[in-house]
């Protein structure tokens, strides 16, 4: 029960990342241009399914908070100045869909919610995810660190990192779903976005060797870790081949495993911990009626569903995306 | 922990979720009659109903988005916060939201993307299909918070272990009798919230001579239906009310401002309740009511707040105005349901302009009842975060500081006030720009005279409709 729950949860933010990852990595690279025709274009290639993107970062929530309530008091509690930073951003960037195309003279308004929402989000998130790995000052079980107790250099850094890797998977997503102008210039940023996110990626790892985070153990005691950095290095190949060529479908999967091997990497470097060397998944776990009641209902049956949902929406919505936006 | 952190947590979480619950009340309402008039229009094809549902869509829209934003902010409220609640009932509370989550939020989230962009490019069924699913997805989303809610409200089915409450019943947690009072509360406020707006549109369009087939449609649909619900809805409110009797009755002597133990008891309309001296002031009560309305009996005791220790006493200033404000507008709302439905049924309506004023003017009626009806249970829960068991100022994060509190709450004031101006804002001018009609073919040879055109069309509406002129 425990490990279907935490395998959830990890399905759940895998899929939030790569989903809302590309929608705000959009975000983030529409405030790049000036040119409306391009950001419209932008625009209707994320516009039907923001949305539906966004409830998986909601899903987390409540699988946290249902199936680990524990490690959901703690870890909201302790970053509460980011997560409140972080909705705001959410906040902002999602109303912008809803009245971009409600006025002309003050678009520009909800054009720097959009880009600065998104940039603001996914910073934090980057940020979020630095603290953990660098471990939270947390003493028997209470976040003892203040309200600035999430916040480093390195937690900074990996901020900055995901505003990279985002911005990749949106420009993937362009060449992905549009044509022309938007497109040839997508193909353009990929490189540059690539180069970013391998640097950071580099600093980090050196960062984490010199040092000596604890979670750098994991890689010495479980050396098979390292088929998700061979498989990164794979996937950036074909990612620079299909970059080369143009095939439109290709990068933006690419990127995705980019992803998934990194996650991985995070993943199976916490096991068991679900905080790094505060709580393990198993004292986190809800007892055993909570999860078998999550169990019976929505884990096997709404959230296979859930799946499905995503599925149609994205079939309903498949192919290119017509110039001019459907709003 | 920090009073003024707790107090600023309360106003934090006041504040979002006043905001919030203004656009599912809204939402969930619309979605059903969305619902309805799509389906109306595939079975008689009858262009007025799509013309009612292209503009109710927009505005849907909009509402819709404000209340997904705002609603993410209440799924992290509780842990960033309240971690103490989170941790110590996330067993119970963690499951009931996430099934929220899971049913409702994903429904509506995924099928309102087709909604809004996918006409063109699905079936009329499955687009009517869509337009069920997501007005099945928010009448869920109100079931889970409902239940959630009322499990805070009267805690059953739980052991304590380990300082956490676990359940043990499910059962008895979802089928408890309160639930099944609050959910059709809450589920027929929304639909008279929507009721009243329709309504209203309605009304202020006959006024201003514009759209009048439609407006028509809108008036006679809205008040009809809250002709019928509202009745129901006093009904329900009143069993709400004996839960509230049975299972929190320091709540009840809060709302009815009773401070002694009466036997029988007096029911007080109005007064000015003042705690410090615990009397009423200026009370105008109606003898032997108040045990009628609790207990359904001529002698029964009702019991008064000084029964209870004063570290118990819920706010009672809030607790007696928030309940009869909602008690008043719910029967303003009754009154002009029942008026309206005649006026509209005999045809008399766009000629009783003094009706079609106070019909335009009460939308904002059905939110502030619905305001009122939540503060009434919440603040009247009082000093409870979980009735009885876990008291709000222990719930609070420990070491949340009074300037985090307020740095969080500035921010979110802000944003909210800056969305909702916005938002309120092209809503009105959606509302005031109006319907927009697919293009009449012209007759051949007419020279199209516009005014006459416009009169033309109206009947031409009304006529397929099925309403006379």
């Amino acid at each position: 029960m425990i490990m279907y729950w935490v395998s959830l949860l990890a399905i759940s933010i895998l899929l939030y990342v790569l989903l809302d990852g590309f929608d705000l990595g959009i975000g983030i690279l529409f405030g790049l241009t000036r040119d409306e025709a391009r950001r419209q274009s932008m625009w209707s290639a994320v516009a039907p399914i923001w949305d539906g993107n966004e409830t998986w970062l909601v899903v987390t929530a409540v699988i946290l908070w249902g199936a680990f309530p524990a490690v959901y008091a703690m870890l909201l509690s302790a970053f509460y100045l980011p997560l409140a930073l972080m909705l705001s951003g959410l906040i902002l960037r999602g109303v912008a869909f809803e009245f971009r195309y409600k006025t002309e003279r003050m678009r520009w308004i909800w054009d720097v919610s959009f880009f600065g929402g998104s940039l603001v989000a996914t910073f934090v998130q980057g940020v979020t995810v630095g603290a953990l790995v660098e471990g939270l000052p947390i003493t028997n079980g209470q976040y003892t660190g203040g309200d600035f107790g999430w916040f480093s250099p390195f937690a900074a850094l990996c901020g900055i990192g995901l505003c990279f890797g985002y911005a990749l998977l949106g420009a993937c997503w362009l060449v992905r779903k549009c044509d022309g102008d938007i497109k040839v210039a997508a193909y353009r940023q990929i490189p540059y976005l690539s180069i970013g996110l391998l640097v950071f990626l580099v600093v980090v790892f050196s960062f984490a060797l010199v040092e000596n985070l604890e979670i750098m153990h994991r890689w010495i005691e479980r050396p098979y870790l390292f088929v998700f950095p061979a498989i990164a290095a794979l996937a950036a190949i074909v990612l620079a081949v299909s970059v080369e060529r143009h095939r439109d479908g290709l990068p933006f999967y690419m990127v995705a495993l980019i992803f998934l091997s990194a996650f991985g990497t995070l993943a199976i470097s916490f096991w068991p911990y679900m905080i790094p060397n505060v709580i393990t998944v198993e004292d986190a776990a809800a007892p055993h009626s909570s999860l078998a009641f999550m169990f019976w209902g929505e884990g096997i049956f709404v959230y296979p569903l859930m799946l499905i949902y995503t599925a149609i929406s994205y079939r309903v919505f498949r192919g290119k995306v017509r110039e001019t936006p459907a709003h | 922990m920090d009073p003024t952190a707790l107090f600023l947590s309360r106003i934090q979480f006041a504040f979002t979720v006043s905001f919030h619950i203004i656009f599912p009340a809204f939402t969930i309402g619309l979605a059903a009659w969305l619902t309805v008039l799509e389906a109306l229009h595939l079975r008689t094809g009858r262009s007025a109903y799509r013309v009612l549902f292209d503009f109710w869509l927009k505005i849907f829209g909009m509402a819709f988005g404000l209340g997904v934003v705002s609603g993410i902010v209440m799924a992290f409220q509780f842990g960033m916060n309240w971690s103490v609640l989170s941790m110590m009932s996330g067993p119970i509370q963690g499951p009931l939201l996430s099934y929220e989550t899971f049913t409702a939020f994903m429904l509506e989230a995924t099928f309102f993307g087709v909604l809004i962009f996918g006409r063109p490019r699905v079936s009329p069924w499955f687009y009517l299909f869509s337009t069920a699913m997501v007005a099945l997805g928010t009448t869920f989303s109100a079931f889970w918070i409902l239940v959630n809610n009322s499990w805070m409200q009267t805690p059953v089915g739980y052991v304590m272990e380990k300082g956490m409450f676990v359940p043990n019943d499910w059962t008895a947690i979802i089928f408890s009798p309160v639930v099944w009072v609050r959910f059709p509360h809450m589920l027929f406020a929304a639909y008279l919230t929507g009721a009243f707006c329709v309504a209203a549109t309605g009304a202020w369009y006959l006024l201003r001579g514009k759209f009048l087939a439609e407006a028509k449609i809108m008036l006679r649909m809205g008040l009809c239906l809250a002709a019928i619900l509202m009745p129901i809805q006093l009904f329900i409110g009143h069993l709400a009310g004996d839960y509230v009797h049975d299972h929190q009755p320091a709540k009840f002597a809060a709302i009815e401002g009773r401070w002694h133990d009466e036997q029988p008891a007096s029911e007080v309309l109005v007064a000015i309740p003042d705690a410090a001296s615990a009397t009423n002031k200026y009370a105008i009560s109606v003898p032997v009511l108040g045990s009628l309305i609790g207990s359904m009996s001529l002698d029964s005791k009702e019991v008064g707040l000084t029964s209870f220790p004063r570290q118990d006493w819920p706010p009672v200033l809030i607790s007696f105005f928030a309940f009869r404000v909602m008690v008043g507008c719910g029967l303003i709302m009754l009154a002009l349901a029942f008026i309206g439905s005649y006026l509209s049924l005999a045809g008399r309506i766009d000629r009783s302009r003094l009706f079609l004023w106070a019909t335009f003017l009460s939308f904002p009626l059905p939110f502030i009842a619905t305001w009122t009806g939540w503060f009434t249970a919440e603040v009247g829960r009082q000093p409870w975060a979980i009735y009885g068991l876990l008291r709000t100022a222990d719930a609070m994060t420990p070491f949340l500081t009074a300037q985090t509190a307020a740095i969080s709450l500035v921010v979110f004031a802000i944003i909210y006030t800056f969305i909702f101006s916005f938002g309120i804002f092209y809503i009105y001018r959606l509302i005031r720009t109006g319907l927009v009609r697919p293009m009449l073919e012209p007759a051949l040879g007419a020279v199209p005279n516009r005014p006459l055109s416009v009169v033309g069309q109206d009947a031409r509406v009304l006529a397929e409709a099925g309403e006379q002129p």
